[in-house]
């Protein structure tokens, strides 16, 4: 019902900007979930302020303190949530370990977007042969899975560098790993963009007017590109961390010295068994919080924006 | 038709010659074959006898060429660890990945379908939001977390399922160790394969919901309505149809994601399949049997969604031959 | 007995908590075997009412009230069963693009057996040999082999016939054809036209046509509706509608013909756009693009006025009505006072 459609959407009223903002705080869900995002970056950002115990400092292990209950069920209060199996504070290095998967997350689909953007123009600005060429890339990059490629790669760096030297270089590994595996979303959504927006004279005015293109691209194409790609990115964020939380588990990601959620998790599961749940669950609620807010946005935006994306 | 699947066949090549590479490379990178093989005790001499035995010395696409001939013998070598063929290995294995995967494809295949029809037919029913909620909850909750909740619910405090391995197995046609047919095999099946119909389930039911949603709008759709057709023919014959392909082809693709969340689940409930064995062959650094997983899966993975594409040109008769990836 | 009635037929859009008319007070009536054609541009809301006639409205759109009557058949209140029985049978539809209309994965024969299969208790057999008989009483060549190809094996003149013959298969009362040509090839449009026509003729069909295309309509249709905004402006005869157009909307259509301007001049357009669902502007929706708008026009809308052929909706036509009789009147008084005098 194409004819209908056209008819009905109103024009734009307004900056987009705000209406985003107005949509938002129209939809009660989109609210709660962008307030819980916010805490959880002061969370991830003062970590060392809030967390009570300084991780890094020598006594931060003591094992007299292992496997602690929660204090509501413990009673006691020096341990909020308890502690792990080598007595370390678990509100601690739950902050810590919040703070180290959102960065990992964040920063791989800063890479990701990066290089999907950048290419995503060239091909679509450009067209033909590079065009195609990239687009085969992309599609080829794209079959492979994440989780697949990702458990490969780690596996074999971690068997060539050796456990140790590996696991000062997880975070860098986990980062790279993730961004350039997933690149193509951004790059078929920019480009799709970009073949729209080109056909559209503003364009054709820039270009008759002498202006670079470079110029054109970065001034005026990309600009328009960004609703697809503001989607694209909450959701990959979700997605990155998920990945780096289950290639924690797995024992290619952060080591248990230096946690993240997944780690933790990973770390925890072993003493379900002997009854100390709170090790293992209450990294894993944190974790379920942040990528599920991650994905509310997401959905939301997708929703209210509502471009078309290409994930496949 | 020809040409389409002549690229597709080159496609899958140079897919397999790139997985091939990346093996070879493992295998002639990590770790020296001759320190694993004769140890430290050996003087050096006899050392570089030995590597020219061996041909380590010879020029990197020479190397690369003997290692092609060899798997195509099936000769990967002799794991470090188990000091026992490493394809052996693998197929010994096999079976129990393969099984495991099945259950899954099955329960998603079950469930999946009716949920996506369903959100797509009535978007606005209370079911549909509930089947949504799942699925958006479903991709935002990690497998393996899934996992943990399974066992901690279904093992530890219900004890109903147990929690690792894989219980009695019987020998089917003397190959193939099966655990469909035991009442043990089948209870320790319960918990993996439900975990990992987890991880693919709201991928299909979103896929298949917003298939037939776009179907649905369809021109073609509103003209079987106006012939006055009955509701069932048009959901069932008409629009099922059409959504089943692109889903087909789609899920053909997460043939890749199945495998890497299959790893994760063994490793989660210690089944002793082909993820497993990599895991642990991955900590030993066992480089002959990772380099020897890497190509079987390879293969596996390039195999399906070659198979795949081409099946989906064949059943779809408007197939528009345009470039799907792999 | 009128075949189809409609009377004050009002269709809305639910979005988002905002009702948007679609239709206002729509109101028509066909005869057995009539054809009648609505026209309007994009937008007006011509193919909302052909859908609407069967209740094909999609999601959002719903009747609001009035109603659509087949004979004394209430059919905007039926429900999904009861109207399967109607559609198809009844009342028959063509759409606008013939690439589109037909499901890519089932084969020609599938869809046509189907349809005569839903209606009918009949063989599959019997049913292919029906099919197979209006295929070729389209004009297919061929038609066993066609029955088991799939549509994209077919041109579009070739489906358009497809479907023609699909919706031939029950013999319907009325066929509803929403821009049945738009989509192919300019020598084709002539074929598949002169088709329609011919099988309207021979089976006694009722035809609504819905089209932006006068040149087709004056070819086509007895009797022509020309839509506004979701308003039904000007009803007449097509003849005298062509020659004579009463509303100035209509006046304006006829006008942007290309035929009507010299080579190397600018075709007349109307001036504007017609309005979207959600500003539609107060009074005469026509009166911004109006050359005749008055302050009046701005705020009252125009009631129908029947001058003896056609109905017009349009204050300017009321007022030359008016005038005309009032001039009337005053000879009839001036005759009145001369005969007095003479009489005097």
């Amino acid at each position: 019902m194409s004819y209908l459609k056209k008819d009905i959407i109103p024009p734009s009223a307004g900056s987009r900007r705000q209406r985003i903002w107005c949509g938002f705080l129209g939809d009660k869900l989109a609210t709660l979930a962008l307030a819980v995002f916010i805490f959880y970056c002061i969370i991830a950002l003062f970590a060392p302020l809030l967390a009570p115990y300084n991780i890094n400092s020598l006594n931060f292990m003591d094992l007299n303190n292992a496997e602690i209950a929660p204090s509501w069920i413990s009673g006691d209060p020096r341990f909020l949530l308890g502690t792990d199996a080598q007595g370390r504070d678990l509100l601690s290095v739950i902050l810590y370990g919040t703070r180290l998967s959102l960065t990992i997350g964040i920063c791989a689909v800063l890479i990701q977007a990066t290089l999907g953007i950048c290419i995503g123009l060239t091909a679509g600005y450009l067209g033909g042969r590079v065009d195609n060429f990239l687009m085969r890339c992309a599609d080829v990059q794209l079959s492979f899975p994440t989780m697949m490629v990702a458990i490969v790669f780690l596996a074999i760096f971690q068997a060539l560098f050796g456990i140790e030297l590996y696991q000062q270089l997880a975070m860098l590994m986990l980062i790279l790993v993730i961004g350039l595996a997933e690149w193509p979303i951004f790059a078929r959504t920019v480009r799709a963009s970009v073949l729209a927006e080109k056909q559209k004279e503003y364009v054709d005015a820039a270009r008759i007017m002498g202006i670079s293109t470079k110029r054109i691209m970065f001034k005026h194409i990309l600009p328009n590109t960004l609703s697809p790609v503001l989607i694209i990115f909450t959701v990959q964020i979700a997605s990155a961390i998920a990945t780096e939380a289950a290639l924690s588990f797995l024992g290619l990601g952060m080591p248990s010295s230096d946690p993240s959620l997944g780690s933790l998790i990973s770390a925890g599961f072993s003493y379900m068994f002997s009854g100390s749940w709170w090790i293992c669950i209450l990294p894993s609620i944190a974790l379920i919080v942040l990528i599920l807010v991650m994905n509310l946005l997401g959905d939301w935006l997708r929703g209210y924006l509502n471009p078309r994306t290409y994930r496949d | 038709m020809l040409t389409f699947l002549f690229r597709r066949l080159i496609q899958a090549f140079f897919v397999m010659i790139t997985i091939s590479v990346i093996s070879f490379a493992i295998q002639g990178k990590l770790g020296d074959p001759v320190q694993q093989m004769v140890g430290t005790t050996v003087s050096p001499a006899e050392r570089a006898h030995l590597r020219q035995e061996l041909g380590l010395n010879e020029s990197f696409t020479v190397q690369y060429w003997h290692f092609l001939k060899n798997a195509a013998h099936g000769n990967f070598g002799i794991s470090y660890y188990y000091k026992k063929p490493v394809l052996d290995l693998i197929f010994e294995r096999m079976p129990a990945t393969l099984e495991l995967a099945f259950c899954a494809i099955i329960l998603v295949a079950l469930f999946a379908t009716p949920f996506g029809i369903y959100a797509a037919i009535r978007p606005r029913s209370i079911l549909s939001r509930l089947i949504m909620a799942f699925s958006t909850l479903g991709l935002s909750v990690p497998i393996f977390i899934v996992a943990i909740f399974l066992v901690y619910v279904f093992s530890i405090q219900l004890h109903i399922a147990p929690s690792f391995g894989r219980g009695h197995t019987i020998d089917v046609f003397g190959i193939w160790k099966s655990g469909l047919f035991t009442k043990s095999g089948l209870h320790h099946l319960m918990l993996p394969s439900i975990t990992l119909a987890f991880a693919l389930m709201p991928i299909f039911i979103r896929l298949i919901r917003s298939e037939m949603m776009e179907v649905l709008h369809s021109e073609y759709i509103r003209f079987a309505w106006s012939k006055g057709l009955s509701t069932n023919r048009i959901y069932f014959v008409h629009a099922l149809k059409n959504t089943m392909l692109p889903v087909i082809t789609i899920g053909g693709i997460q043939a890749g994601t199945l495998i890497a969340y299959t790893i994760l689940t063994e490793t989660i409930f210690q089944w002793p399949g082909m993820g497993f064995l990599f895991i642990d062959a991955v900590s030993r650094v066992d480089t002959p049997l990772i380099s020897a997983y890497l190509m079987v899966v390879g293969g596996i993975f390039v195999t399906t969604n070659t198979v795949v594409d081409l099946i989906y040109g064949l059943v779809n008769p408007t197939v528009k031959l345009e470039n799907h990836g792999l | 007995m009128n075949l189809l009635t409609v009377n004050n037929l009002n269709v809305s859009f639910h979005i988002k908590g905002i009702e948007l008319a679609a239709l206002i007070d729509v109101s028509f009536t066909l005869n057995r075997g009539e054809r009648i054609a609505i026209v309007g541009e994009s937008g007006a809301g011509k193919s909302i009412l052909g859908l609407s006639i069967v209740n094909l409205l999609d999601k959002p759109g719903y009747i609001k009230s009035g109603s659509v009557k087949l004979e004394n058949k209430e059919l905007s209140k039926m429900n999904t069963r009861q109207l399967q029985e109607i559609r198809g049978k009844r009342i028959a539809m063509i759409f606008q693009d013939p690439m589109m209309t037909l499901n890519p994965v089932l084969t020609i024969g599938a869809q046509l057996v189907e349809a005569i299969r839903s209606h009918t208790r009949i063989s599959f057999k019997d049913a292919r040999n029906i099919a197979i008989e209006k295929l070729h009483s389209v004009q297919i060549a061929s038609p066993e082999r066609r029955f088991d190809q799939y549509p994209h094996e077919l041109s579009g003149g070739m489906r358009q016939r497809v479907i023609i013959a699909s919706v031939l298969l029950l013999n319907p009362d009325i066929i509803i054809a929403d821009e049945p040509t738009t989509a192919l090839d300019v020598t084709i449009q002539a074929e598949i036209i002169q088709l329609l026509l011919d099988v309207c003729h021979d089976n006694s069909m009722a035809l609504i046509l819905i089209s932006h295309d006068l040149g087709v309509v004056s070819r086509v249709a007895e009797r022509t509706l020309v839509m506004y905004a979701g308003r039904i402006v000007e009803e007449a005869p097509t003849l005298e509608l062509i020659n004579d157009p009463q509303h100035p909307y209509t006046q304006g259509l006829l006008n942007a013909l290309p035929q009507m301007s010299l080579p190397g001049q600018r075709l007349n357009q109307i001036q504007g756009n017609m309005p979207a669902l959600n500003d539609r502007p107060s009074g005469c929706a026509f009166h911004p693009r109006c050359p005749y708008a008055t302050q009046k026009c701005r705020s009252e809308q125009p009631n129908f006025i029947y001058n003896g052929i056609s109905s017009v909706s349009c204050f300017l036509v009321e007022d030359m009505l008016e005038e005309e009789n009032s001039e009337e009147d005053s000879l009839d008084i001036e005759y009145a006072t001369f005969h007095d005098e003479g009489q005097l």
